[in-house]
């Protein structure tokens, strides 16, 4: 018997009805995340890797097989995960601090408790100067970074994050990418990264499952085997490129 | 003050007093009698005269339109809520709401008048009616005008409903409601006066029929400059607030969505 998944999904399918077309985004999609794993599910744009996603946080109903967080059956949306979207959606009206006591308010946590938490957390992502900042005064990047703070506001078991940084620049996107290395080595939270990019993909994880083009069939799941604690100058090593170029074929492109 | 508000400010004032002196200048130059057109002077003088009256009419105006204002905020963002949480009732609210927009208020003015009489109440409502829609239409609109992602990020918390709508809808919807309100305070002062033209005897609007009948064009034009006032005044206070409010939204012009004028 295999210790339980934080993550198990099993022949995994989805439907999109539009009109009177049915449109299948999902085919058959199985993988499983281990506690404390960092896994991303890479594709191309549209194959429906947000809707595994989506599935996994209970925000989108699947057509069929089953999906089980923690051992539990996803039947609708749960607070042992924390979200990131491709876009900040911090709300404009609260300082960064603000926003990321939200998660603790909705919940009713205590206010003391959850203050000083929050603080920790923008010390975290490298923002305690900017507590008392609106969004509009934050570069993208900072917005972003206050999203992961607040994703982590209620300490979920487990992170979602859904193509958080392809808004961003490719110098901020770099910089992230680190930062939410550090972030995930010093939380150890199970994350689910979505990406369309092929290093990040690699950089961040442990494993990479390989999406097709929709309806999204895997076409396999790469072992990420750079030791850990990764340094940035792995992205320019020579087994980084070997895993760049393995993935780029499955998916179509040719690197080499 | 900063140096360009203070311009913006001066700018403003030559501007007026330019026109102003060539309007006086042109009525004296070409003679113009004083029925046809008045000069500022005497438009002036006239105002002077009785500013006790005037400020008694003016008052008046200012209690029904801001009454009817008002009422229009409160059951306008009510029933933009309502329309919003409720989906199910907007396919039956939405077409009514249009329905008694199309319905021309001067021509229900008169009957208001039969059903309520003559007092301040028949203006009010007319005001309230003119004033309404924009606020429910804009206020509807910023309800509905959430981020997604902020909406998943409520039910992927469980946020109850109530929830949702104060902390998520409410402050998104906050620019447009103001908006919204900007557009029906200077309709609900239009309201007011058409009240007061169809029957009355109090009020700004009133003071411009006696002044038309009489051909006192003088105070006719004292009166609608009372209301000019009335009006400035009124939206100015509108965007104090929400300034005060809201000072995370900064419009990006004054001709953009929810752009600040003053």
């Amino acid at each position: 018997m295999r210790a339980r998944a934080a993550i198990e999904i099993a022949d995994l399918r989805k439907t999109y009805a539009i009109a009177d077309c049915e449109i299948p985004a999902l085919d058959g999609v199985s993988f499983r995340i281990e506690p404390g794993e960092f896994v991303s599910v890479l594709g191309p744009s549209g194959c429906g890797k947000t809707t595994v996603l989506r599935i996994v946080a209970g925000l989108t109903v699947k057509t069929s097989g089953s999906v089980e967080v923690d051992g539990v059956p996803v039947t609708g949306p749960q607070r042992k995960i924390g979200l990131v979207f491709q876009v900040p959606a911090l709300m404009k009206w609260r300082t960064a601090l603000e926003n990321v006591l939200l998660p603790a308010e909705i919940l009713g946590l205590d206010r003391a408790a959850s203050r000083v938490r929050a603080q920790e957390l923008l010390e975290l992502v490298g923002l305690s100067e900017f507590a008392s900042r609106y969004p509009r005064e934050l570069s993208g990047g900072m917005q972003q970074r206050v999203a992961i703070a607040r994703a982590l506001a209620h300490d979920p078991a487990i992170l979602l994050l859904d193509e958080p940084f392809s808004a961003l620049d490719m110098m901020t996107r770099n910089q992230l990418n680190i930062e939410l290395l550090r972030i995930w080595s010093e939380r150890q939270k199970t994350s689910l990264l979505v990406t369309h990019s092929i290093p990040e993909a690699i950089f961040l994880s442990d494993r990479i499952v390989v999406l097709g083009p929709r309806p999204a069939r895997i076409l396999d799941v790469v072992t990420v085997s750079l030791p850990r604690p990764r340094d940035p100058s792995v992205r320019v090593s020579l087994s980084f490129m070997q895993i760049v170029d393995r993935i780029g074929r499955l998916v179509g492109l040719e690197y080499i | 003050m900063p140096l360009a508000s203070l311009h913006r400010v001066l700018k403003l004032t030559l501007t007026l007093v330019v026109l102003v002196a060539s309007w006086e200048a042109l009525c004296r130059l070409l003679q113009i009698p004083a029925f046809l057109i008045p000069a500022p002077s005497q438009v002036a003088l006239r105002l002077y005269d009785k500013h006790d009256l005037y400020f008694m009419h003016t008052w008046i105006t200012i209690y029904e339109t801001t009454a009817g204002f008002f009422l229009a905020v409160a059951f306008g963002i009510a029933s933009a809520a309502i329309i919003v949480v409720i989906p199910r009732l907007r396919d039956v609210v939405m077409p009514l709401l249009l329905v008694a927009q199309l319905v021309p208020k001067v021509a229900v003015a008169p009957l208001l008048l039969i059903w309520f009489g003559y007092g301040l109440f028949p203006k009010i409502i007319i005001a309230f009616l003119v004033a309404f829609f924009p606020i429910v239409v804009n206020s509807a609109s910023g309800l509905a005008s959430v981020q997604p992602e902020l909406l998943d990020l409520g039910s992927s918390l469980q946020a109850s409903r109530w929830q949702t709508f104060w902390k998520f809808r409410v402050p998104s919807a906050l620019p447009e409601i103001f908006s919204g309100m900007k557009i029906a305070v200077t309709l609900a002062i239009i309201g007011a006066i058409i009240g007061e033209f169809v029957g009355g005897n109090r009020g700004l609007g009133y003071l411009i029929i006696v002044a038309n009948q009489e051909l006192d064009t003088a105070l006719a034009f004292a009166a609608i400059f009372l209301l000019s006032a009335v009006g400035i005044v009124l939206y100015a206070l509108i965007e104090m607030f929400e300034r005060i409010l809201i000072p995370w939204h900064a419009p990006s012009g004054p001709l953009t969505t929810g752009g600040r004028m003053l």
